[in-house]
C-alpha cells in the first residue's frame, strides 16, 4: 500500500516491515569496541568533574570510563549500577546533551563532549551480555517489610537499593507489566530488544523484591492500610493522567493524547498493526512530543508537524531532540496556541491555532493572527498530571503543590513512614534518571528511618 | 629552499635521512621502493658469515606499545639479523648501488669476534661499491646468546679490538653501532674512537618485553607458550637516545667524534633534536615499518621548512647548537626562579593540574575560589616545577613565567646573579668562606 491511497485517513501498515524496522531500529547503534577505547582516551579524569555534578545519580563518570579505557567494562557497568541501577536505560534515554555532556570539559573547549552516554551504554550492555549473576548482594535479612505504589525507575530503583539492605520489598503496580514509563513511553527506536523488561528481571536478581502487577492503589489497594501493614511506604506513581487540551473539539475521533498513543505502539507486537494519519499535528513542545512525532513519520505518516504555543528556546525538548526530529522530516513550527479542531462527521480534518508573541518575560499575549493546518490526526503533548485520586481518596494527609506531592530533601512526603519520588513528586524534572535518583534517595532514608 | 645535503665521513647523501638496518633495508626490492621515496641512504640489514645464514623464528617476532586510538608507540623485536644468503644480499647490494649511485648504501656487519670473520666480510662488502660499514655491535637478543651484538657492544675492550681490526683492513668508513644496554654510553663510544672508528651510530635496540600475556603467563610475543627479551624501539625509546647522544656529544673524549643519530625519529622534528645534538645523519626504522617509505617526505619537508623560518642554509648551521647547553645538574642557575601561569581564557577547568599538585607536589592550585570552580596557581606554595605544564591537557594553557623580586615562596631575591650548587651553602663540598 502507498502512503498515496492512504492519504486523508488514518490507517495502518502504511509502510513495509523492512521499512518498520529500518525506521525504528536502534537512535544510536551501541560503540564497537574499538570506537569505545578511542572514544574513552578521550575523557580528561577531570577532578571533581562537572559532568558527575551534572548527572543526577552522581556516576563516578571518570572513573567508569577509565576502566573502558584499561579494558574492564565489567568494571564500569558496576561503577554505574553503585549509583544507578537503571544505568542501561539511562545509557539511552537520559538527554546527555543537557546533562553530563552539557557540562564536559571537552563540550566547553571543543563543542565535542565526551561521548558519556554512549560509552555508559558500551559498558552496561558488555555486562549484561557476559555477567550472568546480579552484581549486587543482599545484606542479611532485616525483617522489615516495604510497600512501593509504582514499578517505575522511582519505585524499582528504591525497591532495589532498600533489598540490597536486607529489606522485603512488595511493589504493587497498576499495569500489567511493571518498568512505568520505561516500558510505555520512551520512544521505540530508544527502548530496543525489550531492554526495559529485560532491565527489571535483571534488577529483580538482587532477590527480596516482589512485584504485584494489576493492583493499584486507591482501587485494590489503600495507602492507610499501606501504612499500618508495612514498616514504610513509597510512592513512584508517576503522572498518571494527561492534561486537558482547551481546545474545541478536542474530543473528536483522530484527536488523542500522545502518550496512550505511544503506550499502543510500544505494546503492540507488530508496528505495521499501529494506525497513523497521513497529515499529524503534534500539540506540545517537550520529549513526549518529539516522541510522538517521529513515532508517527517512522509509521510512514506522510507530513507530520510540531506546533508548540511558545518560542524554540522555550521548548522543553532540548536542541539536540529537536534536531532528531528535523533530521526525520518533522516539521517544527513555533508560537502556535491551538484555538479549534475542525471535524467533519467527527472524523478530524484540520487545526486552527492562533498566532503568539512572547515578551522578554515569556509571557504569552494572543496576536489574533489565525493560522489553520490540514490534518487527519493530533496529537495532545502537553505535558501529563499526576492524578491525585489514588492518594486523596484515601483521605490521606499528603500535602500536594500543583498537583503533585511535596516532599523534602529524603523524599519524605508530609505523611509519617511515607516517601515518595519520579514524576508525582512537586519540583520534579520528570526525567527517568531523576526519578532514579529518588528512588534511591528514599531508599538509604528509609533504611536509616528503620534503623533506628 | 635550505640545503639538506649532508657529507658524512665523506660520505654524500642528498639528506640526512637513512633508514636504520633492519627489515626495511633488507632486500633490494625496499631498498629502491625507499631510495623512489626519497630517502638518502640506508644501512643494509646487518650481514653476517658467508655460509648457511642464521635463521628467525616462524612465529611471531613483534610486541608493540600502543597510545590512543592504538598510535604504535613502542615496538619490540626478536629477529636476527638478516637471514637471507650472504651472496643474494652483496649481489643485491651491488645492483642497488648501480642503480641509485647518488644514494648512501652502508654495509651492516656482524661476525665472530675474530679477525679473520672481520677481514673476509670486509673484502667481500668492498666489492659491492657501498659506501661505508657499520659495526653491529647492538642487537640485544639472540646473536648476543652467540657473543656478538650487544654481547660486543657491552666490551669496550672487544669494541675497540674489533673496530681496530675493521680499520686495519678496509679504507672504507668504520661507523660502530652502539647497544644502549649498558649503563655508561661514554666508555663504548670512547673505545669505538680509541680502536680508530670514524664514527658511532646511536642507539641499537633497548632490552624488553612489552607484555605479559595474563591468560597464560608468558612474555609478549609468545612462541609456543614462552618468550624472550626483545629490543625495543619507536617513539618510546627517542628520550633515552636523545640522552646517550648528548652524553657522547659532550664528553671531552669524544666531543666531535661524528655521530649517526637512531632512536624514536618518526618526524623531521625529532631529526632536527638530534642534529641539534651534533649528528651528522640519522637513521630511522620504526616509524617506516609503522607507515611506509613515504614518511621521508614529511620529514625533508619539515625540516626543510624549519629551516627556512631559521635562516639556516645548511644542516651544518644548526647541528650541534644545542650541545654547548647540555650541562650537569650541579650548574644549572638555582637563582633562576620561575611560577606557574594558568592562562584563564585557555582553561577548561578539567582540575588536573589541581589535583596533580595538591596530591603529588606542593599544594599550589587553588580548586574553589569563593566556593567557584576555578584554577590558579598560588605564588606562595608554587616551587615552579612544571608539573602542572605537563599534565594540563590544553597546550599553552599554562606556562611557566620566571619571576623578579622577591620570591613569595622563600621570601629570597630571585633575580640575583646567577648562583649553582657547587657554590650553595647546604653543599657539604662547596667551599666556605674563609671567615666562618
Ligand atoms: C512519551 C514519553 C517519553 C519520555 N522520554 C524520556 C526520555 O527520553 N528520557 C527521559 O529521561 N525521560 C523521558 N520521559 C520521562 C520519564 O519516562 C519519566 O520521568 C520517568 O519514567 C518517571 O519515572 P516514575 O517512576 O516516576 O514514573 P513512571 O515511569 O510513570 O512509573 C509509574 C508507575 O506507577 C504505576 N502507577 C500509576 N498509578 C498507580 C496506582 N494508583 N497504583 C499502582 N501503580 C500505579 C504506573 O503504571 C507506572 O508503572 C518520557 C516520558 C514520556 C511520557
Ligand atoms: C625488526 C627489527 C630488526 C632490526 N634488525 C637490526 C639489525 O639487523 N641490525 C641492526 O644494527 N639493527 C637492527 N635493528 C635496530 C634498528 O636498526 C634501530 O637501531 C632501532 O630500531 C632504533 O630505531 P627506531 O626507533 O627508529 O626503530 C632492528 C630493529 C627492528 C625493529
Ligand atoms: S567532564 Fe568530560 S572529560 Fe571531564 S571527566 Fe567528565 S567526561 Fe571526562
Ligand atoms: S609548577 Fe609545580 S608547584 Fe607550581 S603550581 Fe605547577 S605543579 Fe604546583
Ligand atoms: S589542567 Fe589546564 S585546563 Fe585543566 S584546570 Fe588546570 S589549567 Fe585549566
Amino acid at each position: 500500500m502507498s502512503a498515496e491511497q492512504n492519504s486523508g485517513t488514518i490507517s495502518a501498515g502504511r509502510l513495509s516491515p523492512e521499512e518498520l524496522r529500518e525506521n525504528f531500529c536502534d537512535l544510536h547503534p551501541a560503540l564497537s569496541v574499538h570506537e569505545a577505547a578511542v572514544e574513552a582516551d578521550r575523557c580528561y579524569f577531570c577532578y571533581d568533574a562537572p559532568c558527575v555534578n551534572a548527572c543526577p545519580t552522581g556516576i563516578d563518570i571518570p572513573l567508569f570510563i577509565r576502566q573502558i579505557a584499561a579494558d574492564n567494562p565489567n568494571g564500569a557497568a558496576k561503577t554505574i549500577f553503585d549509583a544507578n541501577i537503571f544505568g542501561a536505560m539511562c545509557a539511552r534515554v537520559c538527554p546527555t546533551e543537557t546533562l553530563c555532556e552539557e557540562v564536559c570539559v571537552r563540550q566547553v573547549a571543543e563543542d565535542k563532549p565526551v561521548r558519556i552516554g554512549m560509552l555508559q551504554r558500551s559498558a552496561t550492555d558488555h555486562f549484561m551480555e557476559t555477567v550472568s549473576e546480579h552484581p549486587f548482594e543482599r545484606a542479611a535479612e532485616t525483617g522489615k517489610r516495604i510497600a512501593v505504589v509504582g514499578a517505575g525507575p522511582a519505585g524499582l530503583s528504591c525497591a532495589h537499593r532498600l533489598a540490597m539492605h536486607g529489606h522485603r520489598v512488595t511493589v504493587f503496580e497498576a499495569r500489567p507489566k511493571p518498568g512505568g514509563l520505561n516500558e510505555y513511553g520512551i520512544a521505540a527506536y530508544k527502548a530496543t530488544d525489550d531492554i526495559a523488561q529485560a532491565e527489571v528481571q535483571w534488577l529483580l536478581g538482587i532477590g527480596g523484591i516482589t512485584i504485584e502487577t494489576g493492583k493499584a492503589l486507591g482501587r485494590d489497594i489503600h495507602l492507610k492500610s499501606l501504612a499500618a501493614d508495612y514498616d514504610a511506604v513509597f510512592l513512584g506513581m508517576g503522572l498518571a493522567g494527561v492534561n486537558a487540551l482547551t481546545a474545541e473539539g478536542a474530543d473528536s475521533a483522530g484527536s488523542s493524547d500522545a502518550v496512550g498513543w505511544i503506550a499502543d505502539l510500544r505494546q503492540t507486537t507488530d508496528l505495521s498493526e499501529v494506525p497513523v494519519g497521513d497529515r499529524v499535528v503534534v500539540i506540545g513542545g517537550g520529549m513526549t512530543a518529539i516522541d510522538a512525532a517521529v513515532q508517527a513519520k517512522n509509521l510512514g505518516a506522510g507530513e507530520v508537524t510540531i506546533a508548540y504555543r511558545r518560542g524554540k528556546d522555550a521548548m522543553s525538548a532540548s536542541d539536540y531532540e529537536q534536531e532528531v526530529a528535523a533530521t526525520r522530516g518533522v516539521h517544527l513550527r513555533y508560537n502556535l496556541q491551538p484555538k479549534r479542531i475542525h471535524a467533519d462527521n467527527g472524523d478530524v480534518t484540520g487545526i486552527t491555532f492562533e498566532r503568539t508573541a512572547s515578551d522578554g518575560n515569556s509571557r504569552l499575549s494572543a496576536t489574533g493572527e489565525e493560522v489553520t493546518l490540514e490534518a487527519d490526526q493530533i496529537f495532545k503533548a502537553i505535558g501529563q498530571n499526576f492524578v491525585p485520586d489514588s492518594v486523596s481518596a484515601e483521605g490521606a494527609a499528603l500535602d500536594l503543590d500543583g498537583g503533585r506531592i511535596v516532599v523534602d530533601d529524603e523524599r519524605r512526603t508530609s505523611m509519617n513512614m511515607v516517601w515518595a519520588g519520579g514524576d508525582c513528586i512537586a519540583g520534579g524534572e520528570d526525567l527517568t534518571v531523576v526519578a532514579v535518583e529518588d528512588g534511591k534517595i528514599a531508599a538509604e532514608s528509609i533504611h536509616a528511618a528503620l534503623g533506628a | 629552499m635550505a640545503d639538506l645535503s649532508t657529507n658524512f665521513l665523506g660520505i654524500k647523501s642528498p639528506n640526512p635521512f637513512w633508514l636504520a638496518s633492519a627489515p626495511p633495508t633488507d632486500k633490494q626490492y625496499n631498498v629502491e621502493r625507499a631510495f623512489a621515496a626519497g630517502w638518502g641512504g640506508v644501512v643494509w640489514k646487518t650481514l653476517g658469515e658467508a655460509g648457511p645464514p642464521v635463521v628467525n623464528v616462524n612465529g611471531p617476532r613483534y610486541g608493540a606499545i600502543h597510545g590512543a586510538d592504538r598510535r604504535l608507540l613502542g615496538l619490540n623485536n626478536i629477529e636476527l639479523i638478516t637471514d637471507r644468503d650472504l651472496e643474494v644480499n652483496l649481489r643485491e647490494m651491488t645492483e642497488t648501488k648501480k642503480n641509485w649511485p647518488n644514494r648512501v648504501i652502508i654495509a651492516s656487519l656482524m661476525v665472530p669476534c675474530e679477525e679473520g670473520a672481520w677481514k673476509a666480510i670486509l673484502k667481500r662488502v668492498e666489492e659491492t661499491g657501498c659506501d661505508g660499514v657499520e659495526l653491529n655491535f647492538g642487537c640485544p637478543h639472540g646473536m648476543s646468546e652467540r657473543g656478538m651484538g650487544s654481547a660486543v657492544g657491552q666490551v669496550p675492550e672487544y669494541i675497540e679490538m674489533v673496530a681496530r681490526w675493521c680499520k686495519e683492513n678496509t679504507d672504507l668508513p668504520v661507523i660502530v653501532k652502539l647497544t644502549p644496554n649498558i649503563t655508561d654510553i661514554r666508555k663504548p663510544a670512547e673505545a669505538a674512537k680509541r680502536g680508530g672508528a670514524d664514527a658511532v651510530s646511536l642507539i641499537n635496540t633497548i632490552n624488553s618485553i612489552t607484555a605479559i600475556d595474563l591468560d597464560n603467563f608468558a612474555p609478549e610475543p609468545t612462541i609456543d607458550g614462552k618468550g624472550s627479551h626483545g629490543g625495543y624501539c619507536g617513539p618510546a625509546v627517542k628520550p633515552i637516545a636523545l640522552s646517550m647522544v648528548s652524553e657522547i656529544a659532550r664528553n671531552p673524549a669524544t666531543h666531535g667524534l661524528p655521530i649517526s643519530g637512531i632512536g624514536g625519529i618518526t618526524t623531521w622534528r625529532d631529526a632536527a633534536e638530534f642534529i641539534a645534538l651534533g649528528c651528522g645523519t640519522v637513521q630511522v626504522c620504526t616509524a617506516a615499518m609503522t607507515y611506509g617509505f613515504h614518511i621521508v617526505q614529511e620529514m625533508i619537508a619539515g625540516l626543510s621548512n624549519y629551516m627556512d623560518e631559521k635562516g639556516y642554509a645548511s644542516i651544518e648551521d644548526f647541528r650541534g647548537a644545542a650541545v654547548p647547553n647540555v650541562t650537569d645538574w650541579q650548574y644549572l642557575n638555582l637563582n633562576y626562579v620561575t611560577k606557574a601561569r594558568i592562562d584563564q581564557d585557555l582553561c577548561i577547568k578539567c582540575g588536573r593540574c589541581h589535583i596533580a599538585c595538591e596530591d603529588t607536589s606542593h599544594q599550589a592550585i587553588t580548586h574553589l575560589v569563593d566556593g567557584v570552580r576555578h584554577f590558579e596557581v598560588i605564588d606562595e606554595e608554587c616551587v615552579g616545577c612544571n608539573l602542572c605544564v605537563n599534565v594540563c591537557p590544553v597546550e599553552n594553557c599554562i606556562t611557566m613565567e620566571q619571576i623578579a623580586g622577591i620570591d613569595p615562596r622563600t621570601g629570597k631575591p630571585a633575580d640575583a646573579d646567577y648562583a649553582n650548587w657547587t657554590t650553595h651553602p647546604n653543599n657539604p663540598a662547596a667551599p666556605k668562606e674563609a671567615a666562618e
